[in-house]
């Protein structure tokens, strides 16, 4: 219940993180919030020979709203609780509230961070499917592959003479699969932007966890405009948090629900036919201790019915 | 010996300097550095809260922690909340007098929780005292008590601080839920 050895390093520049990244050779780990990280190693689930603590990097704790396109821009640095108390959050960002809320317990949203639990891709996890439902996209940043100093120098004092190397993935890119994301080695999610829902869509955010906090058994999340604009994605279900086509087909092929009288009764009505039939065939859980692959099944059926309902319901 | 790292934080206001490993988690700082084994460790996973502390002012799992990440940091523990021999806080005035604990072993994280939650929010509404709280296990209380402990705690501190308001007792009060 120790954690294994390992060397530390708590740089203060960002090109200097990214440089211990690159010299760790795939053995080195960013440590964020740690609240995955640690218990794993506590576990030696996880044995790093290197940790690279972000916490120094002011450049990384960036929460702001872009002018350009009203994005929310977190940096790596970012704490699910201080999301939370954002109040450009909690004024325009209702659905990342909500969901962010459901992470954990306080003590662990105090310290655990937007970007980590993102990097972390647990398939149960809250933050990888809202990324989705927002249509984010993650920047992630390594240190320039050729550096101007001669190889093997370990003066870290001499000046940074190139940049920092980028790209930028949208959130279904990022994730791969169970715990693996688009990250490689040596990189770092550095920073993630949520853009704004569309004008006038709806949202709901659902999941079913045995205790508040608990890791989900599934969970769904609606994002509609009648017509315009359709999201519905499914956690706890599969490798990853995936959007379901098909239901966004669906979704999009339906009127506004106020076109004409009746109209929205029939919709819902068609929605309830017929979602769970789709959500069926396109999810792949497996069971465990807690619920069967089965149940699981059925369960992501009932939450996205509930999620597109009360979605329906908000959009304007 | 591993590299050996220095740290300078404060624990209920004293600073402290220490040289340690990197992999030392700040529960075992804290009851085998500091001395402070208010701070009580159960399943070191950060399952069962009973390690919380607060770290500037936050409530954290002591157990999920490196104690070199906490170097410059302020911690409090439940040492902190009233001195040896001194008048109880009125959080623990008020889980002895409710009978919010038996075995004890959890309720030191539960006094650190519950100080976050009542200098953040002095009057919580009661989907806030469950969330604050749903991350500390108790075997014992079946959490009855210790959600009536915190409401006259609430009732305590704002008596205390003469602010007027009037604690949402009957909600929370009567049946906890």
């Amino acid at each position: 219940m120790k954690p294994a050895q390992f060397a530390y390093h708590a740089p203060t520049r960002l090109e200097e993180l990214l440089q211990l990244l690159a010299d760790g050779a795939g053995e080195a780990r960013v440590l964020a919030g740690g609240q995955s990280l640690v218990p794993m190693m506590n576990f030696r689930l996880a044995t790093p020979e290197t940790l690279v603590d972000l916490r120094r990097v002011q450049a990384l704790r960036e929460l702001s709203v872009r002018a350009a396109d009203g994005a929310l821009l977190v940096g790596a640095g970012v704490t699910q609780a201080r999301l939370l108390r954002e109040p450009a959050v909690q004024a325009g960002f209702p659905l990342l509230a909500a969901g962010v809320a459901h992470v954990g317990h306080p003590q662990i949203r105090s310290r655990g961070t937007v970007c980590g639990s993102l990097a972390h891709s647990d398939p149960t996890a809250e933050l990888p499917a809202l990324a989705l439902a927002h249509d984010a996209r993650m920047t992630i940043a390594r240190a320039p592959r050729r550096r101007e100093f001669p190889p093997g120098s370990t003066n870290r004092t001499q000046p940074w003479n190139s940049q920092s190397e980028r790209r930028e993935l949208a959130a279904d890119d990022f994730l791969v699969s169970y715990y693996e994301t688009a990250v490689e080695p040596g990189e770092l999610l550095e920073q993630v932007a949520f853009p704004p829902l569309p004008d006038g869509a709806g949202w709901s955010f659902r999941e079913l966890a045995r205790r508040h906090g608990d890791f989900a058994l599934a969970g769904a999340i609606a994002v509609v405009a009648p017509g315009r604009h359709a999201r519905l994605v499914l956690f706890g279900v599969g490798d990853r948090a995936r959007r379901i086509a098909s239901v966004e087909e669906l979704l999009l092929r339906a009127p506004a629900a106020d076109a004409v009288p009746g109209d929205a009764a029939a919709l819902l009505e068609q929605i309830r036919t017929q979602v769970p039939a789709l959500v069926a065939a396109a999810v792949n859980p497996s069971g465990d201790v807690h619920a069967s692959a089965d149940y699981r099944r059925e369960l992501a059926g009932t939450l996205a019915v509930t999620a597109i309902a009360e979605a329906l319901e908000r959009a304007r | 010996m591993s590299e050996q790292l220095p740290i300078r934080l404060t624990v209920n206001g004293a600073e402290l300097s220490a040289e340690v490993e990197p992999r030392l988690l700040l529960s075992d700082f804290i009851r085998h550095r500091a001395g402070l084994t208010g701070t009580h460790v159960g399943c070191e996973h950060g399952v069962c809260g009973a390690c919380t502390v607060l770290v500037d002012g936050e409530p954290q799992r002591s157990c999920l922690v490196f104690a070199v990440q906490a170097d410059g940091a302020e911690v409090e523990t439940v040492e902190g909340l009233a001195a040896p021999g001194a008048e109880l806080h009125a959080l623990q005035q008020a889980f002895h007098e409710e009978h919010g604990m038996q075995c004890g072993f959890c309720t030191s994280g539960f006094l650190m929780t519950s100080a976050a939650l009542l200098r953040e929010h002095p009057h919580p509404s009661d989907a806030q005292l469950l969330d604050a709280i749903s991350g500390n296990l108790c075997r014992c209380t079946g959490y009855q008590n210790i959600i009536r402990a915190v409401r006259s705690a609430e009732a305590k501190l704002a008596a205390q601080a003469g602010d007027g308001t009037p604690a949402a007792a009957p909600a929370g009060d009567a049946d906890g839920a």
